[in-house]
């Protein structure tokens, strides 16, 4: 199990990360959570030992890793751009830290067909790397990082390179072949809908410094703070004076922010909030309607199945759903 | 703090090498001409500075210089070009022969070129004696210094990049200047800098074409050190050497710190096309300058007493006498084959290790500001005559605890000095343009840094690092200054041996250089060839 | 690792691995002298005295003599005799004064009399008065160096035609310094520079020698009249004198000895000349050093170059004169390569104390 204490990590003046604590345990998926910048990479690399440790400690299983090289923390490193080596066969790429460990080359041979047939890719052992596509190159590049059960899988975007379908899929996929190695994996993202497919745990971090963490339900349901919730996905999040107006509609104490799903409002004849449309659009899912009430502002909310979409202009009433609404905690 | 204690390991061999092989003998002359009688006067050296005909001699030396530096780029980049990404037919064995002027002897080249404008077809342009045949001479020693640099780097560079801006209507020029060349800036400055060094420090050349009309820095500390005793003004003119090499030095390594990382990727030659007509011009024009002198000297070789004869090549193996010089040109050969073995694994390892220390991920900007440091520091052998190393070499090595002076290592030193940098030069680029995360990703893997350096940096910089020997070897073979110096008389190397031939009188002596130098030519030629040969099409996967 | 690359591999390692035990010079010992210092003892014959011992004799690169001499010498004295090139005489004369502390052998040979001053200011040499053979008498320095550098060769620097080419051009050649500043002999004559070769700065000398304070007037004379100046010799009798190898000048500054390597070999005759009165004459000297490790073994070298066998080996192998003018010159030197009884003269003393002024000067004029 990996437990950072307290770790910070400095570039010469600039604090990347700030007195980080986090435990991992055995077979956990944990996904950090952040925007660009905050510190999230760094957080890896230097769990990965790429980058020097100013303060804390991390240890795994108990041992300090302080001093230990990233060579032989038996980890392994999963990059955004996979970085596969260009002059290496794809065959060789997923063998190589199995060669370096001077494994029978039978054997070798063996696990590189069992990886690549587990990442979707028999038959692509003879292949340059140069010749497969995003998706492939990441599936490889997450062969050769399984190849030798690390201890603990480090990934660092590891599908923010690809299109959105594939990235939905590759998720799914990576997910489970993570759960079915038993993976231990500490990864790093920006989307919060990669983490919330593929990981079992989350944490969230501003700045380099750790804004709230726990199981997936636990954060989206109460995230730590209003920019929290927005990086989370809500796609509106009020307070104050707005977020009163909704609370009180929902039946709930005021007081509190508030981050609202977007079918957390709904379209109703009977609901207690008013305002006007601003826009509305047809999805597969629902119809989207813009709507500005006075004294929330303009909020994202859909209308009930079966309704026609409502018009631009026309005055709605809309009602809370609060099985479908987050409430932030004031500080 | 144990980053930089691994930097300081790593970089023990080479500074300490350099410190003692460079630093030492150089400042041991210096403190001759600034402590004259045991006493600091540094009026004098202010002095010379003051004295017009110095103004002059840096006026020329540096004019001269960066003309040849311009020139040769001109036709060396389209070269490098023509010789690593076209199909051009006979193309290793091309490449093989640019490499052939870099070890000719100074004295035979300069005598070559010199008939050539005086005697030979290119009399009437009047050219005798005047600074555009020292120009021509300094583009054909180094055009192979930007062919092999600037060829390496241009060989595995990603060419979707120019595609994509053809495709957005670029034309073949705008292609290469927007594209193509940012891309490939940091070997074409590394080059640049290397033959700038080159020509501004060339000394036979200046000396035998300029018939003593014309003076550069390196000629006029010669002629102070050797021929007037003026130690301070040498002195002074050392310093003055070492500061413009510094200021170049910085000069180049900031327009070098190119933007961005270039893709590389294995790229097929391609199909010649219409608009690769002026780089196979260029490379028709540079194989021209290169051919003819050489012409000038195989036919020279082929002619005894008015008639062609292979006389002089017979005379090779024989000795002619007792004498304890007469030693036969196989026998040189030999000598400057295990003198050249020797100064190029010297010059690898050192450069290697330099080359890897300046390319390494800095941690901090102290850490960064030494790694650029130890790089410059390596480049500044280039920027010290041969004679202040020479003399400094005799009068500094000569105690324990470096007491070197006997040593048969010291001429292989002294040569691999003038090859470290072009093999720094070399694989720099090409360790820069490595994605550091490949190692970091071979080290996740269980790769130790060793490991990494093989599997990661050695398979990429494969093909530099066997032109950066290639290089060594060459220079260490054809390298002559130092080596007079410090060589002994019953070892010499192949040019030691052929400038002794031409200091004795007799035709047959004469004849029998220039079929000497032939050998050397030839010789290096075929190391080179083989050298290609060995940069077997498909290395790139490991 | 694909094939094509472990083979690569497998052979750079091999060739590296020849190379570490056989195709380096780590393989050659440098066989280090003792740092023992051996002194003469009085009542023991010095032959003895360094039997065992190593000599290191300096010299210059133009150094040969026969094998066969070099074993006798060792034979006869039990001493090692290793010798270490150091360049031209300039550069040897200034190895030597810079490592005047420590010096890098026992013995020079190779200094000559527009060096020799130089040398014994900075008390390069040590005091031994070698026994010469009479006609070398002539040639020993004035003062206190005659006692220290011991004359072994000689050789003057004329002017040389190609008698073959004025004939062919039915034009009669120079005879005089004078001649060369003739218009009729313009852009016909090839010198060795003064600044960067010793046969330049010998010519120089006989000028200064010929026209005294006036020489600066000579010599503008001489460049205004197309005289071509070279680097070194080699450029100047190879490069651009007709009778040396494809030049296109028939007048160059060259030796006294030279015709003897131009003869025709069907008429029997050499093709050019040198003219015995534009020579200025160049000795070669040997000493011991200061400082030497090996004094003894020094003075052992010195008196065996002055050996009737060494002196009679000269001309072949240095292509120079023996002092010693009792041994026998070879059959085409006796023939063809004529001695100056005149030379001009400049003493060791005037070099030493002008020659930086007036090389500086002759650069000036030159290089304008």
């Amino acid at each position: 199990m990996l437990s950072l204490h307290q770790v910070t990590v400095t570039y010469g003046a600039a604090v990347a990360v700030d007195d980080v604590s986090l435990e991992l345990s055995a077979g956990e998926v944990l996904a950090v959570l952040g925007p660009s910048g905050c510190g999230k990479s760094t957080l890896l690399r230097a769990v990965a030992g790429l980058e020097p440790v100013s303060a804390g400690r991390i240890t795994f299983d108990g041992g300090d890793l302080a001093g230990v090289p990233t060579h032989k923390r038996g980890f392994a490193l999963m990059f955004q751009d996979g970085q596969l080596f260009n002059h290496q066969s794809v065959g060789a790429n997923v063998g190589y830290a199995l060669r370096i460990r001077h494994r029978p080359r039978r054997e070798v041979a063996t696990r590189v067909e069992e990886l690549l047939e587990l990442v979707g890719l028999a038959g692509y052992a003879d292949r340059a790397p140069a010749t497969l596509s995003g998706g492939e190159r990441q599936r490889v590049a997450l062969a050769r990082a399984l190849a030798v059960e690390p201890r603990l899988l480090l990934l660092d975007e590891p599908l923010s390179a690809l299109d959105k379908s594939l990235r939905e899929r590759l998720a799914l996929d990576l997910r489970e072949i993570l759960t079915r190695a038993g993976t231990t994996a500490l990864f790093v993202t920006h989307d919060h809908e990669e983490a919330f497919a593929v990981a079992d745990r989350m944490a969230l971090m501003r700045a380099g410094r750790p804004v709230q963490d726990g199981t997936l339900a636990e954060v989206w349901e109460h995230p730590a703070d209003s920019e929290a919730a927005s990086f989370l996905g809500y796609p509106t999040v009020l307070d104050g004076s707005a977020a009163d107006a909704v609370l009180t509609a929902a039946g709930l104490p005021v007081g509190d922010g508030v981050a609202l799903r977007r079918s957390a409002l709904r379209v109703s004849a009977e609901g207690p909030l008013h305002g006007v449309v601003l826009s509305s659009r047809v999805t597969p899912d629902a119809v989207r309607v813009e709507v500005d009430v006075p004294g929330v502002g303009v909020v994202a909310s859909v209308t009930s199945d079966g309704t026609a979409p409502p018009s631009p202009g026309q005055e709605v009433r809309l009602e809370v759903a609060r099985n479908r609404l987050a409430v932030i905690p004031r500080r | 703090m144990k980053r930089l204690l691994t930097l300081a390991g790593l970089a023990a061999l080479p500074v300490l090498v350099l410190g003692v092989f460079f630093v030492l003998p150089v400042t041991g002359m210096l403190g001759q001409g600034l402590w004259p009688d045991g006493r600091f006067a540094p009026g004098d050296v202010l002095e010379v500075l003051a004295r017009p005909r110095v103004h002059r001699v840096l006026w020329f030396t540096v004019w001269v210089a960066a003309t040849a530096t311009l020139v040769t780029l001109l036709l060396g980049v389209p070269t490098a070009y023509a010789l690593h990404r076209l199909r051009v037919p006979g193309r290793s064995v091309v490449r093989a022969a640019f490499l052939v002027p870099f070890v000719l002897p100074t004295v035979v080249v300069g005598i070559a070129f010199d008939r050539l404008v005086s005697t030979g077809p290119l009399e009437v342009l009047g050219l005798d004696g005047s600074p555009v045949t020292i120009i021509a001479a300094m583009v054909f020693f180094n055009l192979a210094v930007v062919v092999r640099t600037v060829g390496a780097a241009w060989e595995g560079l990603d060419p979707r990049p120019g595609e994509a801006a053809a495709a957005l209507g670029a034309s073949p020029w705008q292609v290469f200047r927007t594209a193509t060349f940012p891309a490939l800036r940091g070997s074409v400055v590394s080059a640049a800098s290397v033959v700038f060094l080159f020509c501004s420090t060339a000394f036979g050349i200046v000396l035998v074409l300029g018939g003593l009309r014309y003076s550069t820095v390196e000629t006029e500390i010669y002629l102070l050190t050797t021929s007037l005793f003026d130690l301070p003004a040498a002195a002074a003119l050392c310093l003055l050497q070492l500061l413009v090499v510094t200021v170049l030095l910085l000069l180049a390594a900031r327009a070098r710190s190119a933007p961005g990382q270039a893709a590389r990727r294995r790229v097929e030659p391609s199909r010649v096309r219409l608009y690769d007509a002026p780089a196979l011009l260029a490379t028709a024009l540079g194989l021209l300058l290169v051919a003819v002198p050489i012409a000038m000297l195989v036919t020279g070789s082929l002619r005894v007493d008015g008639a062609w004869s292979l006389a002089n090549y017979r005379a090779l193996d024989t000795t002619g006498g007792d004498g304890l010089v007469d030693v036969t040109v196989v026998e040189a050969l030999v000598n400057s084959l295990r003198t050249a073995v020797d100064a190029t694994w010297i010059a690898l390892l050192i450069g290697g290790l330099v080359a890897v220390i300046a390319t390494r991920r800095s941690h901090g900007p102290a850490e960064r500001r030494i790694r650029g440091l130890l790089d410059g520091f390596f480049m500044l052998p280039l920027g010290v005559s041969a004679v202040t190393l020479g003399f400094g070499f005799l009068i500094t090595l000569d105690e324990p605890p470096v007491n070197f002076r006997e040593s048969p290592l010291l001429v292989p030193i002294a040569q691999a000095l003038v090859a470290m940098p072009l093999v720094v030069r070399t694989l720099v680029p090409v360790l820069a343009g490595i994605d550091d995360r490949q190692r970091q990703a071979a080290h996740s893997l269980g790769a130790s840094p060793l490991r990494a350096l093989v599997t990661i940096d050695l398979a990429v910089v494969w093909k530099p690092l066997l032109a950066a020997a290639g290089f060594a070897f060459a220079i260490s073979l054809g390298e002559f200054g130092a080596t007079s110096f410090l060589s002994r008389v019953d070892h010499p190397t192949l040019p030691v041996l052929i400038y002794r031939l031409l200091g004795q009188p007799g035709t047959h002596n004469y004849g029998m250089a220039l079929a000497a130098a032939v050998v050397l030519a030839l010789a290096t030629a075929s190391v080179m060839f083989v050298v290609e040969r060995l940069r077997v099409p498909g290395v790139g996967g490991f | 690792m694909n094939r094509a690359l472990r083979t690569t591999l497998a052979t750079i390692t091999a060739l590296t691995l020849t190379g570490a035990a056989s195709c380096t010079l780590l393989a050659d010992d440098g066989d280090d002298s003792g740092e023992t210092k051996i002194e003469a003892t009085d009542g023991v014959d010095p032959a003895d005295a360094i039997a065992g011992t190593t000599v290191t004799l300096v010299t210059h690169d133009s150094f040969n003599l026969p094998k066969k001499l070099i074993r006798q010498f060792q034979k006869d004295t039990g001493a090692t005799l290793k010798i270490r090139p150091s360049g031209d005489a300039g550069k040897l004369t200034n190895a030597l004064a810079l490592s005047q502390s420590n010096p890098i052998g026992d013995v020079a040979f190779g200094v000559d009399n527009t060096f020799a001053s130089r040398a014994v200011d900075e008390d390069v040499f040590a005091t031994y008065a070698a026994e010469l053979p009479g006609s070398a008498e002539k040639l020993r320095l004035d003062g206190d160096a005659g006692d220290k550098l011991a004359p072994i060769d000689q050789a003057s620097v004329c002017v040389n035609v190609d008698t073959a080419w004025f004939e062919k051009n039915d034009q009669e050649p120079p005879t005089s310094l004078d001649d060369l500043t003739d218009p009729a002999y313009k852009d016909l004559t090839v010198i060795p520079g003064a600044a960067t070769s010793s046969p330049g700065l010998a010519f120089l000398l006989a000028t200064i020698a010929e026209y005294g304070d006036d020489w600066p007037d000579y010599w503008t004379d001489l460049v205004g009249n197309g005289a071509e100046l070279t680097e070194g010799w080699t450029d100047a009798y190879y490069g651009g004198f007709t009778g040396g190898g494809d030049g296109d000048r028939p007048i160059v500054v060259s030796y006294d000895t030279s015709p003897a390597f131009t003869v025709d070999k069907k008429t029997g005759e050499t093709t050019t000349a040198a003219l015995l009165d534009t020579c200025f004459r160049q000795v070669e000297y040997a000493g011991v050093l200061e400082n030497a490790n090996n004094p003894v073994g020094g003075q052992a070298v010195v008196d065996w170059l002055l050996s009737p066998e060494v002196q009679a080996a000269l001309p072949d192998n240095m292509y120079v004169f023996p002092v010693d003018d009792s041994v026998a010159l070879p059959k085409e030197w006796a023939k063809f390569a004529q001695q100056p009884t005149e030379p001009y003269e400049v003493s060791a003393d005037d070099i030493s104390e002008h020659r930086a002024e007036w090389l500086t000067e002759w650069t000036d004029i030159v290089s304008r």
